[in-house]
C-alpha cells in the first residue's frame, strides 16, 4: 500500500482507475434529456396519484362551484351565452389555482425537501423534472376540468361547439401562462409556508377581480378600471371570447393583450431569475 | 510559527493505511491517473456574513477513502454539497473527476446519499430504485444492489413504511447505483444499530477495494478508524490537519490530565490548559511523556487523574489558536 497521502502530494501518484474507466466521451456517459423528461414525468405522476385525496381535491371546488352558484339559477342556466361563459371562467379559475398551488407551493414544498438536493446530484439538468411538472401540471388541470365540464352540459344550456373547442383550449393555455410562471417565481423563490400564503393571496383576489365569480358588468366602476390590468381579467377576455363569440359578455381588444403578454413576460423573467438564485435551502 | 496560522496542520505525510481497512491490494500497481478525483483550491462559500469554507485546498487521488472530520458547523457539509454540485463556490475553485461539478456530465461519475428522512413517501423501493437507475448509462442491475444491501425482501414496500435502518441501507444503495467513480457519504451510519453499520461498512469496503474513491463525514471517530486511509480534520471552515489515519488519532485522540499542584513546570505536548485554584487541567496528545516530565520535575503534586478527551474537546483545542501555533512549531519542524 504505497498510496501517498497528505493535502497536495497527487500528481503522479500511483493510484488504479475507478470501476468505471474515464474513457468515453461524455455525451456517451449520459441520459438523453427527453428520456429524463419522460421519466420525471412518469415518477411525478406516480408520486400524485397515489395520494388520491390530492387529485380528487383540485378537481371538486371548480365544479361544485358551478353546481352550487349557477345551476340553481335559470336567469344563468338556462342562458347559453352565460351559463358557457360562467363555466369557461371556473375553468380559468381551475387552471390558475393548479398553477399556483402544484406549482407555487409544491415547487417550494419539494425544494425544502432533502429529497429534492439529491435529485439536483444526479446527472441531469434542470430540463427534464421542469418538463415533468409542466406536463403533471397540465394533465392534472384538464383532470380537474372534466367534472365542471359535465356539470356544465349536463345541467346548464351552456354549449362548446366542435369549432371552438380548439380555439378555446388554445386561449385557455396562454391565459394560464402568467400563473404557470408566477407559480414557478414562488415556488423558487418562497420558503413552503409563504409560497402557500402567497398563493392563497393571489387566487381568490386576482379571481375575483378577474371576474371569474361573477361578471365585470356588475363591477363598481373603480373595480372595474383596477379589473383590467389584471392577468385573470384579460385571461378571462380572452377564453370566455373564444368560446362564445364577441359580446357585451366579454370581447378581446388590444389592451386585452398587452395586458396578457405583459403580465406573462414579467412572471416568466421573475420565474428565471427566481431559478436562477435558488440552491435550494437558503439555510444548512 | 506566529504567521503560518492561516495553513493547515500538516502532520505529516507518508504511508498512510493501516490495516484496518483491508483496502486495495491493488492501489499499488501504479496504474498513473493524471487528474485526482476530487480538486479543491483555495475554496470558500459563505451565506450573507456567515463564512462557512474559509480557503479549504484538499487533493484526493482516485482510489483513496478519506475520512472527514470536525464538529458541527465545521463546514464538512458545506464542502460536500460544494463537490456534489449542488452550490457555488463564493470564492476558489472546485474540479471534480476533471471538471466542474454543476456539469450534470461530470455527475455521472458521482454517488451521493440522499437523507433518510426524504425519500418520496409513496414510491416503492425497486421505483426509487429504478428512478435514479435511469439517470446512469450503465447503472448496477437493481435486483444485485437490492441483495447487496440487504433490502431483496423489500422491493415492494413504500418508502414510507420502512424502518429507519433499512430508510438507511436504500439511501446508501442509492449513491452506489451509477456504478460512479467517486462517492460522497455524509454520516452514513448516524443512529444505526451495530448490525447495520458493520454491514455498511462492508459494503463501503468492497467499494473501495474494487478501486472506487470515498469520501466519508462522520461524527464518530471509530468510523473514520475503521473506514478512512487518510483524515482531514475541518473547523470552522479551515483544514486543521490532513493525515494519515494514525497522525490524526494521534493529534484528535486526546487525553485529559488533572492535577492538584502549587505551580507545573514546562510540559511536553501540551494541547490546552486550564486552571482552578490549585487544580490544573491540561489536554495533552501524549499524556505517558506527560506524566513522565511530572515526575521528573520534582515538583510536588497530587491527585493524578488521567480520562480520555472527548472528540468535540480534542477538535476545539485544534480550533484553539494558541494550541495550533504551538502544533505549528511541532509538526512544522517536522514536515519540512
Amino acid at each position: 500500500m504505497s498510496t501517498p497521502v497528505g493535502p497536495v502530494t497527487s500528481a503522479g501518484t500511483a493510484v488504479p482507475a475507478g470501476p468505471v474507466t474515464s474513457a468515453g466521451s461524455e455525451r456517451a456517459r449520459t441520459v438523453p434529456g427527453w428520456r429524463l423528461a419522460l421519466v420525471q414525468a412518469r415518477y411525478q405522476f406516480t408520486e400524485t396519484v397515489r395520494v388520491p385525496i390530492a387529485v380528487i381535491g383540485t378537481g371538486l371546488f371548480p365544479g361544485l362551484a358551478l353546481l352550487f352558484f349557477i345551476v340553481p339559477f335559470p336567469e344563468v342556466a338556462n342562458d347559453p351565452l352565460q351559463a358557457t361563459g360562467s363555466a369557461v371562467q371556473l375553468s380559468i379559475f381551475a387552471v390558475m389555482s393548479v398553477c399556483l398551488f402544484t406549482f407555487g407551493a409544491g415547487i417550494a414544498e419539494d425544494r425544502a425537501l432533502s429529497w429534492d438536493g439529491y435529485l439536483r446530484t444526479l446527472p441531469a439538468g434542470p430540463i427534464p423534472r421542469l418538463f415533468g411538472r409542466v406536463a403533471n401540471g397540465l394533465f392534472f388541470s384538464i383532470l380537474s376540468l372534466l367534472p365542471l365540464v359535465l356539470i356544465a352540459a349536463l345541467l346548464t344550456d351552456a354549449s362548446l361547439p366542435a369549432s371552438r373547442m380548439v380555439l378555446t383550449l388554445g386561449a385557455l393555455i396562454a391565459a394560464a401562462l402568467p400563473f404557470l410562471f408566477g407559480g414557478f417565481a414562488i415556488g423558487y423563490w418562497a420558503t413552503p409556508k409563504a409560497a402557500l400564503a402567497v398563493a392563497q393571496l393571489l387566487l381568490i383576489p386576482l379571481a375575483f377581480a378577474g371576474g371569474l365569480f361573477m361578471p365585470p358588468t356588475v363591477f363598481p366602476a373603480w373595480l372595474g378600471a383596477i379589473s383590467r390590468f389584471t392577468p385573470s381579467r384579460a385571461g378571462r377576455e380572452l377564453v370566455v371570447t373564444a368560446a362564445t363569440g364577441t359580446s357585451e359578455f366579454a370581447s378581446v381588444d388590444l389592451g386585452v393583450i398587452l395586458v396578457l403578454v405583459g403580465w406573462t413576460a414579467l412572471a416568466a423573467v421573475l420565474a428565471v431569475r427566481a431559478y436562477i438564485r435558488d440552491e435550494g435551502r437558503r439555510f444548512s | 510559527m506566529p504567521g503560518s496560522s492561516e495553513a493547515p496542520v500538516v502532520v505529516g505525510r507518508g504511508p498512510g493505511s493501516t490495516g484496518s481497512t483491508g483496502s486495495s491490494g491493488s492501489a499499488g500497481n501504479g496504474v498513473p491517473v493524471g487528474a485526482p478525483v476530487v480538486r479543491a483550491e483555495h475554496l470558500g462559500r459563505r451565506y450573507g456574513d456567515v463564512v462557512a469554507l474559509d480557503g479549504v485546498s484538499i487533493e484526493i487521488p482516485a482510489g483513496q477513502l478519506v475520512g472527514l472530520l470536525g464538529p458541527n458547523g465545521a463546514g464538512k457539509t458545506t464542502l460536500l454539497q460544494l463537490l456534489a454540485g449542488l452550490r457555488r463556490p463564493t470564492s476558489g475553485s472546485v474540479e471534480v473527476l476533471g471538471g466542474d461539478p454543476r456539469r450534470p456530465s461530470v455527475r455521472s461519475g458521482l454517488g451521493v446519499t440522499p437523507q433518510d428522512t426524504g425519500l418520496p413517501a409513496t414510491l416503492r423501493v425497486s421505483e426509487v430504485i429504478e428512478f435514479v437507475a435511469s439517470h446512469f448509462t450503465d447503472p448496477e442491475p437493481t435486483g444485485e444492489l437490492l441483495e447487496r444491501f440487504g433490502l431483496g425482501g423489500l422491493t415492494g414496500r413504500q418508502t414510507g413504511g420502512l424502518s429507519g435502518g433499512q430508510r438507511r441501507r436504500l439511501v446508501l444503495a442509492l449513491a452506489f447505483v451509477g456504478r460512479p467513480r467517486l462517492v460522497l457519504l455524509d454520516e452514513p451510519t448516524t443512529g444505526l444499530d451495530v448490525e447495520s453499520r458493520l454491514s455498511l461498512w462492508q459494503a463501503v469496503r468492497d467499494y473501495h477495494a474494487e478501486g472506487g474513491t470515498v469520501l466519508l463525514t462522520s461524527h464518530y471517530l471509530e468510523e473514520i478508524e475503521a473506514l478512512a486511509e487518510r483524515v482531514v480534520v475541518l473547523g470552522t471552515g479551515h483544514v486543521l490537519a490532513d493525515g494519515s489515519l494514525d497522525e490524526v488519532r494521534s493529534r484528535v485522540g486526546l487525553r485529559r490530565v488533572r492535577v492538584t499542584a502549587e505551580r507545573l513546570p514546562e510540559l511536553p505536548g501540551v494541547r490546552r490548559t486550564s486552571r482552578e485554584d490549585d487544580r490544573y487541567e491540561l489536554l495533552t496528545s501524549d499524556a505517558d511523556a506527560l506524566v513522565r516530565a511530572l515526575v521528573l520535575d520534582g515538583a510536588p503534586f497530587a491527585d493524578l487523574e488521567i480520562t480520555n478527551a472527548s472528540l468535540e474537546e480534542a477538535f476545539l483545542s485544534l480550533t484553539d489558536p494558541a494550541a495550533r501555533a504551538v502544533d505549528d512549531g511541532r509538526e512544522g519542524g517536522e514536515s519540512r
